[in-house]
């Protein structure tokens, strides 16, 4: 399994590379680490006309905090976030997911913001986006809009992205001191794409539970004024949220299976949560 | 920028195991078939071509990473280490290459160069790993002779040998 042919177009810069997407858009992959886009090229897939390569962008590969958020720009590798102090600190949750992001192989190259521009509907790094009520940030050539999370994942592999705009960066709210979080995820091996992905946070009473792989873009739901999450709780929350979600039937498993998989794993999560609290 | 014209070949330069070496490659090339098909680096397989059996992993710039994955024209100024850069200053088996042999870590040996370029990374990174975490990294390759227990033992004893477990 060969690519199709396409032109390959690699940048100096970023203004070079919007450029690029404002002349050619429509007919323009952009590739940041690969680890799905080569695969899809090589399957044939997709066949751009012209292949955007942005590895040699240095402006995109910073990890800074901005005011409430954590802001990691688009080609920050998952290997190297997982590795970052900061990240660690800030976004706890972001931490807990990675390790079961593909594998130690495709976590060297693979990317946070390639993750989310793909907007896989099983992938961790969208889901802890859009748990946390993180922000996307999109560049042309001519203006900077950010986008929530809840806004940008549209479909399975669509996004909020316009052609001529390039994921230049993400923005991940920072963790309150108080709050507690989880990830659970069930594949048949490690390192599959997960059936389902649950992450978990609990901060002042408000717990957030978002699920991947039911539906086609990431499912939050929220519960307010929780006084105490006992085991009782955990079971009501369980069966409600996953009583809710859309989810859909593959190979991998049906819709039903999938629903009661999710109420398992968002016990599971809400159960670490827990656990978290008596240990703290 | 670089531009590469559909069907046009380029010329690559990059160091591939210690040596500068160059090539021609057409935009669309695979890192594998450059190392393969170009530069005759036949230790390196190819197995599923999209980045899931592990086969084809090589170090870039010191990474394990696929290379069905990456492009011949990304290599560009990087330093390539294969399967054929990793025996010792006289050639023979490195350390970690003779515990594969002595623990019987391969059968058929298709899985192999990929699983030590990575076992190469791995134990720079973490000189005291424990099993469950040699499992983990693992399970970025697939390998249909061995059942994986003695490329455990082998890995798990060069780490002892380095003196870190």
């Amino acid at each position: 399994m060969k690519s199709a042919p396409f032109k390959y177009m690699r940048p100096d810069t970023l203004e070079e590379a919007l450029s690029v997407l404002v002349e050619h858009g429509e007919d323009v992959r952009v590739l940041a680490g690969g680890q799905s886009l080569g695969a899809m090229l090589n399957m044939r897939i997709v066949t751009p006309s012209i292949l955007l390569d942005l590895n040699l962008l240095t402006e995109l590969s910073w990890i800074e905090e901005v005011r409430g958020f954590l802001a990691t720009a688009a080609l920050v590798r998952q290997r190297d976030a997982l590795d970052d102090a900061t990240v660690r600190e800030h976004i706890p949750l972001l931490a807990q997911a990675l390790p079961h992001v593909g594998h130690y192989q495709t976590r060297n190259r693979g990317t946070l913001g390639g993750s989310v521009a793909h907007a896989d509907p099983s992938a961790e790094i969208p889901l802890v986006l859009a748990t946390l009520g993180g922000e996307v940030e999109l560049r042309t050539a001519r203006q900077i809009r950010r986008v929530k999370a809840s806004q940008f994942f549209r479909s399975a592999l669509v996004t909020a992205r316009e052609p001529d705009e390039l994921l230049t960066a993400l923005y991940w709210p920072r963790r309150n001191p108080a709050q507690r979080s989880a990830f659970v995820e069930f594949a048949v091996r490690e390192g599959d794409f997960a059936i389902v992905a649950v992450a978990c946070t609990l901060d002042a009473g408000t717990l957030r539970i978002g699920f991947a792989g039911c539906g086609e873009t990431p499912q939050i739901i929220e519960r307010t004024g929780l006084v105490d999450l006992d085991a009782a709780t955990i079971q009501t929350i369980a069966r409600e949220a996953s009583a809710g979600l859309a989810c859909q039937s593959d190979l991998l498993g049906s819709s039903e299976y999938r629903r009661q998989l999710a109420a398992v794993l968002a016990s599971k999560a809400m159960s670490a949560l827990t656990r978290e609290t008596v240990h703290a | 920028m670089l531009e590469i014209e559909a069907g046009e070949k380029t010329t690559i330069r990059f160091t591939l195991n210690g040596k500068p070496v160059q090539a021609q490659a057409e935009s669309r090339m695979q890192l594998a078939d450059l190392l393969r098909h170009v530069l005759k680096k036949y230790g390196t397989h190819v197995g599923c071509e999209h980045g899931i059996c592990g086969a084809c992993t090589v170090l870039v710039d010191g990474r394990a990473v696929r290379s069905c994955l990456m492009f011949a024209a990304q290599v560009e100024g990087a330093s390539v280490v294969t399967v054929e850069g990793l025996s010792n200053a006289t050639g023979g088996l490195s350390e970690l290459q003779a515990a594969f042999r002595r623990h019987h870590a391969l059968q058929c040996g298709f899985c192999t160069p990929g699983i030590l370029a990575s076992a190469t990374q791995f134990l720079q990174d973490n000189n005291a790993p424990s099993e469950h975490e040699v499992r983990d990294m693992l399970s970025g390759h697939i390998c249909r002779c061995t059942g994986y227990t003695g490329i455990v033992e082998a890995i798990l004893m060069t780490a002892q040998k380095r003196g870190g477990a």
